[in-house]
């Protein structure tokens, strides 16, 4: 099972951390991954924009530099749900994809971790990831629960996670969303981040980081203590009680 | 004329009143729960919604056999039948039906429909005393405004606003904004309305294909008062409100109010299917663009809505920045996608006021798939909408970055080196919306290609 890791433009740019502990992940789970230094985007940015054309060159570029492999794993929902609505069309040649979290859950099915993080944890679900690939069930449907990130987030040592009034409002990032109705989304964002004060939050995770980073945006601007993560960080952390304090 | 407005520009003017905007928010999230506890009492709800969808499926695929069949039947039971193409021949047919009867006041049931083709200006303009009999229809008549909201058109409004309103129009106390009195005064003022009425005016929920009666669905009782004591009944029915069989309605019934205010069932669901002795019963059936849609490969199923409104309440956006901000009949979502259809200029900016979260989509009674379906508006409005230049540059350039990985590569590390060395006054301008309100990310010292290579690949 040869595994291609593909990291969202802006988290490889800003984040490395994230890129770093979702790859740490899966060679600690004794996966064969490769990170194709040749990636860029997958062109959700200018598809969402209504120029899903400019999306193309994008798009021809992510098949070539993933065409050799069995699967493709990202630690973003958003980015995983466009890779797989508008790259690939489900062909058996082609290679599966698979959001970070339910290639943990699903194809690796891993039922332990070694991470150890004691913090309060409020679970941003993410709506790309939460509604387009059932990472968990969505509140407005009705059926059987399951939450693939907080299945995983449970096997952590020392974690408290946190019960939200509203389990999976939308944050308000939505891409270009996010400039040109800035007003709805900063305050969709400042009352998902109240939601998570309220009960006491210190560490916002989720399994995608643009929605965080719209999140961490308005935090940082207010001066908040409170910090957000991804969920792969989360998952590879290694923070003792003695260094909690 | 006025240009319309964006619906980011009408947002952001909605939520400077931080206050109001967070009441709208929780009032229509507490219908969305309300929703929510009402379907979880339903084993089957998933299973209601695919097979309404079908139906609706068979309805649409099927549409011109099916209004003709309805035609038929209510020609049979005694119903005058009439077609409009547009807003405009229906405004007509209400006019010359007025007139050959010589009625001067008649009463309305919500109907959205009539909304959509302006009929009551129409009328008020020809002289006529229009009264629309639903509590927050005449609520926002005495206000001279629209709906904010298909199902509670006066959700925008306050207790306060509305016992202010009351004092203008009906003489309550200065001052008065208890539930009870105001809603006596207003039963007591439109009771007179009732009985002056010569005609009534309702919409259809439901027209039934193989008895061509109809049905209408309120909770005030309100259609049934008008239509009991006016000599003629004008019902007004988009040509999409159809369903094939009586039987179908126990789907779409159980649905319709659980998904809208998450009540069991309308207090009032009245069939109709023939003019009692000596009365009349008219029925339009208009297109105004149906039929367009209809034709729309990509958006044809959005005619499938039953008006339930669950989209709008569970919608953060329509939550925080009001019905007004669409500037369209139907707000929220749906209207996101039915009114480009209508006039893709005008509502143009409708389908980019979504962070395309799917919430709709999952609530939607009948599984339209709105977050896909505004998605494809995009694509089409950046080509037969009003251009905009400097946004298909950007897209261009990015798409053009993104496709050369070298490139992309140098232009990341520029980005993150002028962010590191520029003085805060420099990113933090007016041109940057995002930092309007939110901090940029943190430089790291590293991309993550340059720590791969370092750490990885030798």
């Amino acid at each position: 099972m040869k595994v291609g890791l593909f990291i969202p433009c802006y988290v490889e740019q800003f984040y490395p951390q994230v890129a770093i502990a979702s790859l740490e992940l899966l060679e600690s789970a004794g996966v064969d991954v490769d990170y194709p230094l040749k990636q860029t985007c997958c062109g959700q940015p200018m598809a969402n924009s209504g120029y899903q054309e400019f999306g193309e060159g994008p798009a021809a570029l992510f098949r070539k530099n993933f065409s050799e492999f069995d699967y493709v794993v990202c630690p973003s929902g958003s980015c995983t749900l466009h890779t797989k609505d508008h790259i690939y069309s489900g062909q058996e040649n082609e290679p599966k994809v698979y959001e970070l979290c339910e290639f943990l859950t699903d194809v690796l099915k891993i039922k332990e971790l070694t991470a150890d993080f004691p913090f309060k944890v409020g679970i941003h679900a993410s709506c790309h990831g939460l509604r387009g690939l059932k990472l968990a069930k969505p509140s407005e449907l009705m059926g059987v629960e399951f939450n693939k990130p907080k299945q995983l987030l449970e096997m952590v040592s020392g974690i408290e996670l946190i019960e939200l009034t509203r389990k999976d409002e939308c944050c308000g990032f939505g891409g270009t969303f996010a400039v040109l109705e800035e007003a709805v989304s900063v305050g969709m964002g400042k009352d998902r981040i109240k939601d998570h004060e309220e009960q006491g939050v210190q560490v916002i995770t989720g399994a995608d980081m643009s929605c965080l980073m719209h999140l961490e945006g308005i935090l940082r601007r207010n001066k908040s203590p409170m910090k957000v993560m991804h969920i792969a960080e989360i998952l590879n952390a290694k923070v003792s009680k003695t260094q909690k304090q | 004329m006025k240009a319309t407005p964006t619906h980011a520009a009408a947002a952001e003017e909605f939520l400077k009143d931080d206050e109001r905007s967070h009441w709208h928010d929780d009032t229509l999230w507490h219908v969305r729960t309300k929703r929510d506890v009402s379907a979880q009492k339903i084993p089957e709800w998933e299973n209601l919604r695919t097979n309404a969808s079908q139906i609706k499926d068979h309805v649409l695929s099927n549409l011109d056999q099916l209004l003709l069949k309805f035609e038929k039947n209510a020609i049979e039971n005694g119903i005058e039948v009439l077609w409009a193409k547009d807003a405009d021949e229906h405004n007509q047919h209400v006019l010359r039906i007025l007139e050959e009867n010589q009625v001067k006041n008649l009463v309305k049931s919500k109907s959205i429909l009539t909304e959509e083709c302006g009929l009551n200006h129409f009328l008020e303009d020809k002289g006529y005393d229009v009264v629309d009999t639903d509590l927050g229809e005449r609520i926002i008549q005495f206000n001279k405004q629209v709906p904010s909201h298909i199902v509670m058109p006066a959700i925008h409004l306050k207790k306060k606003e509305i016992g202010d309103i009351f004092h203008e129009h009906l003489g309550t106390d200065a001052g008065a904004d208890d539930p009870a009195y105001l809603t006596e005064a207003a039963r007591q003022h439109l009771r007179q309305k009732f009985i002056q009425a010569k005609a009534a005016i309702t919409g259809v929920n439901f027209g039934i294909a193989e008895t061509g009666g109809f049905v209408v669905c309120t909770n005030e009782g309100n259609a049934d008062m008008g239509t009991h004591l006016a000599d003629l009944h004008i019902a007004c029915m988009g040509i999409e409100k159809l369903i094939p069989r009586a039987a179908d309605l126990g789907v779409f019934l159980r649905l319709l109010a659980r998904s809208a205010t998450g009540q069991s069932i309308t207090n009032y669901t009245s069939h109709f299917h023939r003019p009692r002795e000596g009365k009349k019963m008219y029925l339009i059936l208009v297109d105004n663009g149906r039929t367009n849609q209809l034709g729309r490969e990509d958006f044809r199923n959005s005619l499938k809505c039953i008006r339930c409104g669950a989209c709008m309440n569970t919608c953060p956006i329509y939550r925080r920045s009001s019905g007004f901000s669409y500037g369209s009949t139907v707000p929220g979502p749906i209207g996101s996608i039915l009114s480009p259809g209508m006039d893709l200029k005008k509502h143009s900016t409708l389908p980019f006021a979504s962070t395309l979260c799917g919430s709709c989509t999952n609530v939607c009674p009948v599984k339209i798939n709105i977050h896909e379906q505004l998605y494809k508006w995009r694509q089409v409005i950046t080509k037969e909408g009003p251009s905009q230049p400097s946004k298909k540059w950007a897209m261009r350039f990015g798409g053009n970055v993104m496709s050369k990985p070298k490139l992309f590569d140098m232009m990341g590390n520029l980005a993150r080196k002028s962010l590191s060395i520029s003085p805060r006054g420099f990113v933090y301008n007016s041109f940057n919306a995002w930092g309007k309100h939110r901090e940029l990310p943190e430089v790291p010292k590293e991309s993550f290609k340059e720590w791969y290579r370092k750490n990885r690949k030798q």
